[in-house]
């Protein structure tokens, strides 16, 4: 199977997505729901998707400069207040960049905490997630609370971007769609639901992926902030600037950080308000580790956390509320089953057993139940995130240094 | 400062206040900038804390924090990141309201009936804390990561699912488990309190929860400092290698310290659920895990250190209310003073140490420097 792994990476994910479309098409025509492969529900999958893909790109940048950035979501705070801020100023792209700068700024008061002064990393990220909620608090009740709409805790509402159908794509692929091929039909309405519609702060935040991929792997910045994470000392004997290096990651964490709190409040939300990141930063933080350390990885764990989040979205909104997030339960089920499977060919005992524990328990759950109650969209990626660290932790590998204080000139 | 004995002591109080000016200085300057008079907004709460009833409030807001900061220094103690102090508190207090208020229905005496939902508490805490615990040492799944998924799961996703199941009375304002009979409630201790003071007015009440904090502290102070385990355990913290070598099982310390963190998050429920609102609601408190970890780091895990980073936040939240009522300023401002100062001390807890380590370098190059010297002339002579 060397083939395999001689292709490109985004070939291989491709792959998985392929297979991921034949095992919803198959559930789908078992349990009598078409939500799964809805092109609304891809649609939804992919908006919601964007905080968390721009908050992963955000540590992918810092943890490679060999920063670990816990202060993700403070940062996302920022990003949330200050693109509300900027949007209602400015308009959206006002919003866009004042998120971006006020993510920035927490970025890079994580960099002076962590870089220049040393303080240990984990520690500095839980101060300026204690601050962020604190800032934005007060800034509201100064600069909200005044406005028509707005409040301690609330904006008043601002307007998205437009949105655009990618022309031509998107009526092939509907052709197709409408052409009733088991599989191929549904892969195609549910890429459909990907390039019809989208917003242009959707669009780019998925150019960040290719962007970030380049910018660290094919660019000599690229390669010196990555020194900053494996081996600094080599870096330094080699002349790389390691603070200057780690500074940029780290303020491009917080900036991509920004832009994730931007979209909540321009895209999904319409207005800033307290508390709307909902732990979205940590779900990144997740999807980074999913997607080892690699940027087309970082998008592959996002778009997976937040699949049962965009089909509730469109599943409780549906005449038979619940019964599409009820057949998510037998996806999983059949996924461990193939865990289970791959772990025997591997000899490992352990994992195994408990797969199909896991398994057993969600294919118990599926079968008992008409409905998925609706807490089970919103806790399902936390503990997708737990399985799949579970059974893969072993094979993911990050930033060697990150997490580590570094001193110039220290060994 | 050439006394080492005061640059010691001179350089161990710097860091604290330090930071705390850099706050003072840093809040003033947001409260001018966004239009407040500073002056006026310091001297309300300062003439506010002078207040009996203030300080009482003080006490019972620093009570939970206390032991939430005590949660997480368990785990700094090792070197693991507790950061599900918050969802191992609230799902402990969930689960021990369910208990206390089944338990009505027995006729128990009032003690067994508070042991009941303490160790319900402490239980579901410690299982919820060691199943992360559980996950590093058998997985070497990272912490931080695990106890924030757990969070979130034990929030959203357990006490999301049953508190709907347990709710009587689908018509009351605030929904929630029922409350629990009078005879497992905690006895105030505004008497033990008065005992010094004058009488306590406008209904403060001290929390009983207030004697248990005490009491965990003492533990804590003890087990670390003056036991085998507690040598163990700041041990690994320090030198995983170095331990494993002295005979100490990484992985079961790790796994250990997880579930005596989560031991004792199961308590930083316990003043809402046996002293004011017997019950778990809707409106239960949130953010006390993550106010915990702020007061480990502040008290750098000392005991001692904790009990004053928890007083100074609970005084601050207290004075919060006050702002609020007196409106000459945003209330918020108090967090921004907590999060300044959180941020200036850890800075300057860190720069303090670095100076300690060059002191420590100075020291024992003077020392080599004589004993070298004295060789020198000792072989000279000979």
């Amino acid at each position: 199977m060397t083939w395999l792994t001689n292709l490109p990476a985004w070939a291989r994910w491709a792959g998985a997505a392929a297979l991921g479309m034949l095992l919803l098409t198959i559930v789908q025509s078992v349990s009598g729901t078409e939500l799964l492969t809805e092109e609304g529900t891809a649609q939804a999958m992919v908006r919601w998707s964007i905080p968390i893909l721009l908050a992963g790109l955000g540590g992918l940048y810092s943890e490679r400069a060999g920063i670990v950035n816990i202060g993700l979501e403070g940062m996302m705070i920022l990003g949330t207040w200050f693109g509300a801020w900027g949007a209602l100023n400015w308009g959206p792209w006002g919003g866009l960049l004042a998120g971006l700068v006020g993510g920035a700024l927490g970025g890079l008061l994580h960099a002076i905490a962590t870089v220049s002064f040393g303080v240990d990393q984990i520690i500095s990220g839980v101060a300026i997630n204690i601050l962020a909620p604190g800032l934005t608090r007060y800034l509201s009740e100064r600069v909200f609370s005044g406005e028509a709409g707005g409040s301690v805790s609330q904006s008043p509402r601002v307007d998205g971007f437009d949105s655009f159908t990618v022309p031509g794509l998107a009526d092939g692929l509907g052709t197709i769609r409408d052409q009733d091929i088991f599989w191929i039909s549904d892969m195609a309405g549910f890429a459909r639901g990907l390039v019809a519609e989208m917003s242009f702060f959707t669009l780019f935040g998925l150019l960040m992926v290719p962007l970030s991929g380049w910018l660290l792997w094919k660019t000599k910045v690229g390669l010196r902030l990555r020194i900053c994470g494996e081996n600094p000392i080599a870096g330094e004997s080699l002349g790389v600037n390691i603070y200057g290096h780690k500074y940029l990651g780290v303020i491009i964490s917080g900036a991509l950080s920004g832009l994730a709190g931007a979209f909540i409040v321009l895209e999904l939300a319409g207005l800033y308000r307290g508390g709307q990141t909902t732990g979205r930063g940590f779900i990144g933080l997740a999807a980074l580790v999913f997607g080892n350390w690699r940027a087309i990885g970082v998008l592959a764990g996002s778009l997976l956390f937040s699949y049962p989040f965009g089909l509730s979205l469109v599943d409780f909104n549906a005449e038979s509320s619940g019964e599409a997030t009820r057949a998510v339960l037998l996806v999983i089920a059949i996924a461990l089953v193939g865990v289970a499977v791959w772990a025997f060919r591997a000899n490992k005992r352990n994992d195994v057993i408990l797969a199909g524990l896991i398994a057993a328990i969600a294919l118990i759950w599926y079968l008992s139940t008409d409905t998925a109650a609706s807490w089970l969209p919103n806790t399902m990626p936390y503990a997708l995130v737990l399985i799949v660290l579970f059974f893969a932790s072993q094979r993911l590998r990050g930033p060697r240094t990150a997490g580590l204080p570094y001193r110039k000139g220290e060994t | 400062m050439t006394n080492p004995l005061l640059r010691r002591i001179g350089l161990a109080l710097a860091a604290p206040v330090l930071a705390a000016v850099f706050a003072l200085v840093i809040s003033a300057l947001v409260l001018e900038l966004s239009g407040s008079d500073s002056i006026d907004t310091f001297r309300t709460i300062g003439s506010n804390g002078l207040k009996l009833e203030t300080f009482v409030d003080t006490l019972n807001r620093a009570t939970p924090l206390f032991l939430a900061g005590v949660a997480a220094a368990i785990g700094f103690r090792m070197n693991l990141f507790n950061i599900g102090v918050e969802g191992q508190y609230i799902l402990a207090g969930f689960a021990a309201a369910v208990v206390g208020a089944e338990l009505n229905a027995y006729a128990l005496p009032g003690f067994v009936h508070t042991a009941a939902i303490i160790g319900t508490a402490m239980l579901v805490g410690a299982a919820w804390a060691g199943l992360s615990g559980l996950l590093k040492v058998t997985r070497g799944i990272n912490e931080v990561i695990s106890t924030i998924m757990l969070n979130f799961i034990a929030t959203g996703g357990i006490v999301a699912a049953l508190l709907p199941k347990v709710i009587t009375d689908p018509t009351a304002a605030n929904q929630g488990t029922d409350e629990i009979a009078e005879r497992a409630w905690l006895p105030e201790l505004n008497g033990l309190l008065e005992i010094v003071t004058r009488e306590i007015g406008k209904g403060r009440r001290l929390t009983g929860v207030f004697l248990i904090a005490v009491i965990v502290g003492v533990i804590y102070h003890v087990v670390v400092n003056r036991t085998v385990f507690g040598y163990d355990l700041r041990s690994s913290g320090m030198n995983p290698f170095a331990a494993f070598a002295g005979g100490v099982p990484p992985k079961k310390m790790v796994f250990l310290a997880m579930v005596l963190s989560g031991l004792v998050a199961g308590l930083v429920g316990m003043p809402e659920i046996l002293s004011e609102n017997h019950a778990y609601d809707q409106g239960f408190i949130q953010g006390l895990g993550f106010g915990g970890i702020a007061i480990a780091l502040l008290g750098r895990n000392s005991a001692l250190g904790m009990t004053f980073a928890a007083l100074l936040f609970g005084f601050l939240d207290s004075s919060s209310a006050v702002l609020q009522v007196q409106a000459s300023a945003s209330a918020e401002i108090v967090k921004i003073m907590q999060a300044t100062f959180l941020l200036a001390a850890v800075v300057a807890y860190e720069f303090v140490s670095r100076i300690r380590q060059r002191d420590e370098v100075a020291r024992a190059s003077v020392a080599t420097d004589v004993a070298v010297d004295s060789a020198a002339i000792g072989g000279a002579s000979a």
